[in-house]
């Protein structure tokens, strides 16, 4: 999708931790009948980044996306939006596409879209000039009058989509907006979603899809049992996890021998060469190297694999939540 | 860029987008027609009820004339119905002429007994009563009369009329009929169009449109946007009928049941029934919508507003009583209760012109309605987005065996 709506410069050359935020929110509580779905969670998110809130069904992300919009109040805690506290105060700014996708299915797909643009301050008629328009762009134009029941499923989440950014808004909200669609369309969605940051526009995106966060997000939040183990950058997310030193020998073992953790795992290969496992100390690659040199163990190669944020995920939040991820998670995308 | 809406502009757009919604839906050609099954049985109800109410409750006319000019007129109107099958007035003979001062006729109607007075003779015979029922009997006086002087078909006689301005038992009955049909009218009008905005809920929770809704607006502007979208709807449904109603009355004439004039006038009583209808409708709907918050199934909601609506009937029926008991303690309270004074002050405005009672029960009507729609719309904010996992029940035990617990199932 080629989404160029709102234009809004703040993101270029500005670090990410200097500007402004979008998102503030502080120990965000919210109860049901007694059971606690959100717990204590706090979220920033700066200005023009792609944040994404990860986590299981059930964590607490709908929840936590709920009391950010407005549509429920916390129980307790502080949130700030756009500088505002009440979030409706800023719902002109704000463009939301829910998990549980809804439209009139009587209306038209122009109007449908022209609506949701009303309901954020936009005229009617500037939405229907715009939503013509986007729906040409998206090669749905010859849909723009047929009535939301006559469109497929896909077609009607484009329509969805269209709606969420007609009124060009400075902070679109997702919420697991990939669910339901085909890989195709998921390509086109993350293309769009990258495209709205370029333009500035702060993205946030829920998902329990690791794959999804890891190739867009900038900054991600671990959400397991409605609260927030970790929340930052997806590197620092990583980082929790000592990078994997993968190392092929010639020799099986010698004075370097000394250099390699005791738990290093071992494996000797057809050819007759030797692999080694382990993580990397603290130290670095250096010290290492020179054991090995030193101790001429025959190196073929040396790599050092970084963690990936599904190992972080597994680290930060535990085994449970990482199981559930996964079993939640459709095939193709895992 | 645009800015953010205020509670009226958000509750415009989705009256808007509800009022087009429903005018050019299925719903509205149903909410249309909806009127037209009463009438039906009404009609047919009616022919039955004609009948018994001809032998039991057949408008009289009094005779007060010579006793052989009386013995004449009744076998006239026997030999009339008999040989041509017209549909005459019951003749009461009420006294004699030769006991008759001037005021006599308006005496005996101020009795209620009978709805006119004939009086005179045969030949000269004068009509005294309401204009309307005079006017009616007119012609079948004349006959009557020529036939009692042996005359016709030859020759009838002049009919002279006196027409009486005080309101006589036939316009006391005529306006509790009047009085009756409105409070049937907005009774139905009310409870159709409750349940219509109840439903236009229900399906709005079941397509996840409320949730963009709630996002984008407070859910007061989604409230009241909706409560008022259907009572323009009701204005449109109000303004077809009567025009329909206008035409056909005006093309059948008197072939139409004829509904007497209400105590207030039928402009003013028009007005009221709006202004009535108005307050009925936003006091039972921001109950219904309250109540749509809270259920998420059709089920449910089934469930829930049953009690409601049985209630609603209650008060139909405690409004359908103090109609006919004005002044009684039991008018006065359903004046004073809200839910049935619409009705109650509708059914005054037809039996009774004073109008200081009407800005009474208009103020206390609008107190009502603020706390209602107010009330309505707190408990649609907290409860219509209400999330997260269905209500752990407590384990039951059923004759010593413990039932399993329900597992909860959180929101996302």
């Amino acid at each position: 999708m080629n989404f160029i709506p709102g234009d809004w410069p703040l993101a270029e050359n500005v670090p990410q931790s200097e500007r402004p935020l979008a998102i503030e929110a502080r120990g965000l509580v919210k109860r049901f009948d007694g059971f606690t779905a959100v717990d204590g969670v706090d979220l920033t998110v700066p200005e023009g980044s792609v944040y994404g809130i990860l986590g299981p069904n059930g964590a607490g992300k709908t929840t936590t996306l709920r009391m950010l919009l407005g549509i429920i109040d916390p129980d307790a805690g502080f949130r700030r939006i756009l500088g505002a506290e009440k979030p409706h105060d800023v719902a002109n700014l704000i463009g939301y596409l829910p998990e549980e996708r809804g439209l009139y299915p009587a209306m038209k797909a122009v109007d449908a879209i022209a609506f949701v643009g009303a309901l954020r301050g936009l005229p009617l008629n500037e939405g229907r000039k715009r939503a013509r328009q986007l729906l040409e762009e998206h090669g749905l134009g010859y849909a723009a009058d047929r009535q939301i029941r006559q469109l497929s499923k896909g077609m009607a989440q484009q329509v969805q989509i269209i709606g969420t950014l007609v009124h060009h808004p400075r902070l679109v909200i997702f919420d697991e907006p990939f669910s339901g669609l085909d890989a195709i369309n998921q390509g086109r969605l993350e293309r769009m979603m990258r495209g709205l940051a370029e333009q500035g526009t702060t993205v946030i995106f829920s998902t329990h899809v690791i794959a999804h966060a890891e190739r867009l997000c900038d900054d991600v939040a671990i959400i397991a049992g409605g609260k927030v183990p970790f929340a930052g950058p997806v590197d620092v997310a990583r980082d929790r996890i000592p990078a994997q030193v993968r190392l092929e020998t010639r020799s099986g073992g010698g004075s370097w021998r000394i250099a390699l953790p005791a738990d290093a795992r071992h494996e000797t290969k057809g050819n007759g060469s030797h692999l080694w496992h382990f993580p990397l100390a603290e130290t670095g690659v250096e010290p290492l190297l020179r054991a090995l040199i030193e101790g001429d163990a025959g190196v073929l190669s040396l790599s050092i694999e970084r963690a990936g944020l599904h190992d972080a995920f597994v680290a930060i939040a535990g085994e449970a939540a990482a199981r559930a991820l996964e079993e939640a998670a459709p095939e193709e995308t895992r | 860029m645009q800015g953010r809406l205020s509670i009226l502009q958000a509750a415009w757009v989705i009256c808007r987008r509800d009022f087009t919604a429903i005018l050019f839906s299925r719903s509205f050609v149903f909410f249309l027609l909806g009127p037209l099954f009463p009438v039906i049985v009404g009609v047919m109800a009616g022919g039955v009820g004609q009948r018994v109410q001809q032998s039991a409750d057949v408008p009289a006319l009094g005779v007060m004339m010579d006793k052989a000019d009386a013995v004449q007129m009744e076998a006239a109107a026997r030999t009339l119905h008999q040989r041509v099958g017209l549909d005459l007035p019951e003749l009461r003979v009420i006294g004699t002429e030769g006991s008759l001062t001037k005021a006599d006729p308006e005496q005996e109607l101020a009795k209620g007994r009978v709805i006119a007075v004939l009086s005179g003779t045969p030949a000269a015979p004068v009509l005294t009563g309401p204009q309307e029922w005079i006017r009616r009997w007119q012609g079948p006086v004349s006959l009557m009369s020529a036939q009692a002087a042996g005359n016709g078909p030859r020759a009838y006689p002049e009919v002279a009329l006196a027409p009486v301005i005080a309101p006589d038992a036939a316009d006391r009955r005529g306006r509790l009929m009047t009085a009756q049909g409105a409070q049937t009218l907005l009774f139905l009008l009310t409870m159709l169009l409750a349940g219509m905005v109840l439903s236009n809920l229900v399906e709005e929770k079941g397509n996840k449109i409320i949730e963009i809704l709630a996002a984008a607006i407070p859910m007061d502007a989604v409230f009241f946007g909706k409560l008022f979208a259907m009572l323009g709807v009701s204005f449109v449904g109000i303004a077809v009928w009567g025009t329909v109603g206008a035409s056909v009355w005006m093309a059948a004439g008197s072939a139409v049941p004829h509904l007497t004039t209400p105590a207030v006038g039928w402009p003013l009583f028009v007005a009221l029934g709006v202004i009535y209808f108005a307050f009925a409708y936003l006091l039972l709907g921001s109950v219904f919508l309250a109540i749509g918050s809270l259920a998420s199934t059709v089920r449910e909601v089934q469930t829930i507003s049953m009690p409601v609506t049985m209630m609603q009937l209650v008060v139909f029926f405690l409004a359908s009583y103090a109609m006919t008991a004005q002044g009684s303690p039991v008018e006065i309270a359903a004046l004073l209760i809200p839910f049935s004074s619409p009705f109650t002050m509708l059914a005054r405005a037809a039996q009774d012109g004073s109008l200081s009672p009407h800005v009474f029960a208009i103020c206390w009507q609008t107190i009502w309605v603020l706390l209602l729609v107010r009330g309505g719309a707190s408990l649609f904010r907290k409860r219509v987005m209400k999330s997260g996992p269905a209500r752990q029940k407590k384990p039951r035990r059923w004759f010593g065996r413990k039932a399993p617990a329900m597992v909860p199932a959180p929101a996302n």
